[in-house]
């Protein structure tokens, strides 16, 4: 195949750096663990940036893995050229399972529950306890990931089938996985989401927070998906569909994300604040002190208001190139959510902290690298789809 | 001898990619004031006549930002000025309360603002249209193509655009009396 030779060395190189950059910003983050004065308040540090860095790029991958039985459900021109990104994205859940292992190590650093003496002087963190425990918590985050790994290897497997033998019967079994599958995953997604991120605040607790974290994901998946079609659309094969106007369902569906995302967040902050109990406030008040609602004003204006009005415009969604912009601020700004979610609840005050940077850099690396990786893998857009092939031959056709 | 007033000359055309390619050509051929007709959606054809550009997404996004103004106006005057009411110890000016309503209204104005100004741009419901005198027009909603060049396009003459039209092979072209 020609056409992949152009695009290889691109992604080879790319590759390499996000692997270099990855390692460079891992040995880092443990340095400055290392370092610290007190090597328990280090290890404490190093667990806490490493669980956000964590949290955020397998939020990622979750959600390549919904964006994907999205499409198997719903169809549609905007799924084609990203269906190889979106399973690139989700193949990467078993290596997010391993990177969190270092997390089952530090739980009594990381959560209250989690330390013994704590849980016995507080009734309720005792009366928590059949649920919040280390081992029941990593149990469930075992099935979480054996039941998200199984999605992605079917997907996965019957899509490569598709590549090598163009059974229309397979759509017809995606699909019919995709429905079962997409509640599934909610269903894990919350529950990982509530052990993971919002236990870190034993007392407090909101039914829509998975629902945040889904959207989150999907959100970023989207936005990672159109950062990366943007640099492959200077290759073939996608330089054939990135005709403009092709894009505009994408753009769309990223504004219905930024737009879902402003409606969970606020419906909760809402609820709260008007229920207005004191076992509920203090999440909000810790975050909206000082700094921490500078950022959340930040989320505000740079999470809805400016990609809403951006994404509201059709120039912007008719190109690539345009989105893609739009794609990068999203996924900062989900990036930073992510931060405001989970930082309030270790105590510390809103500043940028190395260790988080770094963190960030070394998983998101190896994330890449290990992404770009899957990406090469297989050919850059489904090759026997049926519904894809139909929407090709009616363009050639005109 | 007294000519009757023109509104156009029309073509008949049997598929969906003769009337696009018409359309294209007709352009190409400098006509401005074109128009084209299909009982189907036909991709791109829109492009092809020049209709590229509407005012419609400017009077929706107006009509969802006078929404949102009635709606967050409204709780305000009522909760601030008008008829101030102590809940729960919240200030008056408890504008969390009031973002449900303005998000409602501003769906309901563009809304609204969509759909009456999609028939205030398009003319719709039209009784009369001069190409209701073409008998053949009726086919337009059943299974033919129509490419129309108006009269008041500044390259129009009758004989011309006749000439024309005839010269990209339509199944008929007529003369529509206004």
């Amino acid at each position: 195949m020609s056409s992949s030779d152009t695009v290889q060395p691109v992604l080879d190189r790319a590759q390499r750096r996000a692997l270099a950059l990855g390692v460079v910003g891992i040995v880092v983050a443990v340095l400055l663990g290392w370092r610290a004065h007190d090597a328990v308040i280090g290890w404490q540090k190093f667990l806490q940036s490493y669980l956000f860095a964590y949290v955020f790029w397998t939020v990622v991958s979750l959600g390549c893995l919904g964006v994907l039985m999205l499409h198997h459900m719903t169809g549609g021109w905007w799924g084609y050229p990203i269906r190889r990104i979106v399973e690139a994205g989700s193949r990467l859940l078993p290596f997010m399972a391993v990177l969190f292992i270092p997390l089952v190590f530090g739980l009594g650093s990381l959560y209250e529950w989690a330390q013994p003496d704590k849980v016995a002087a507080d009734p309720i963190l005792e009366y928590k306890k059949p649920y919040l425990n280390p081992s029941f918590f990593t149990a469930r985050t075992i099935i979480y990931f054996a039941i998200w790994i199984l999605l992605v290897y079917l997907f996965n497997k019957w899509s490569a089938e598709q590549d090598r033998t163009g059974d229309p019967r397979l759509q017809g079994r995606m699909a019919s996985l995709a429905a079962p599958g997409f509640v599934i995953w909610a269903i894990t997604m919350t529950g990982a989401m509530i052990d993971w991120v919002m236990s870190l605040d034993a007392r407090w607790f909101s039914t829509i927070y998975g629902l945040i974290f889904m959207i989150s994901g999907g959100l970023a998946a989207m936005s990672l998906s159109a950062i990366v079609v943007r640099f492959l659309s200077d290759y073939e094969p996608l330089k054939d569909c990135v005709e403009p106007k092709r894009f505009i369902d994408l753009g769309n569906l990223m504004l219905a994300q930024v737009l879902l995302w402003t409606y969970m967040s606020f419906s909760q902050f809402l609820i709260i604040w008007s229920g207005n109990l004191k076992n509920e406030i203090p999440w909000y008040k810790e975050r909206m002190a000082g700094n921490w609602g500078t950022i959340a004003a930040t989320l505000l204006i740079f999470h809805f208001f400016v990609p809403f009005f951006l994404l509201l415009q059709r120039g912007m969604k008719r190109r690539i190139r345009n989105l893609a912009t739009i794609a990068v601020l999203l996924l900062l700004l989900t990036l930073v959510d992510v931060y405001w979610q989970i930082e309030p609840a270790f105590g510390t005050p809103p500043e940028l902290k190395l260790l988080d940077v770094f963190a960030v850099i070394g998983i998101g690396g190896l994330w890449i690298a290990a992404f770009l990786g899957q990406l090469k893998k297989r050919p850059l857009l489904p090759l026997h789809d049926p519904r894809f092939e139909a929407v090709l031959e009616h363009q050639h056709g005109d | 001898m007294k000519q009757k007033p023109i509104y156009g000359v029309m073509a008949e055309f049997e598929t969906p990619e003769q009337v696009l390619e018409a359309a294209r050509r007709t352009r190409d051929a400098g006509y401005r004031s074109i128009d084209a007709f299909s009982p189907i959606p036909v991709e791109g054809l829109a492009e092809a006549v020049g209709f590229d550009w509407t005012a419609l997404p400017i009077f929706v996004f107006l009509g969802g930002l006078f929404g949102g103004c009635t709606g967050f106006g409204m709780c305000w005057y009522a909760n601030v000025i008008s008829f101030p009411l102590n809940v729960g110890g919240k200030p008056y000016n408890s504008w969390p309360m009031w973002i449900p309503i303005t998000f409602e209204l501003t769906i309901l104005g563009a809304s609204l603002t969509a759909v009456l100004g999609m028939l205030a741009l398009n003319g719709l419901p039209t009784p009369y249209h001069p190409t209701f005198n073409v008998p053949r027009f009726a086919m337009a909603s059943t299974d033919r193509f129509f490419l129309c060049i108006k009269a008041k396009d500044k390259k129009f003459d009758l004989a011309q655009a006749k000439a024309f039209l005839e010269g990209l092979h339509p199944h008929g072209v007529y003369e529509i009396e206004d």
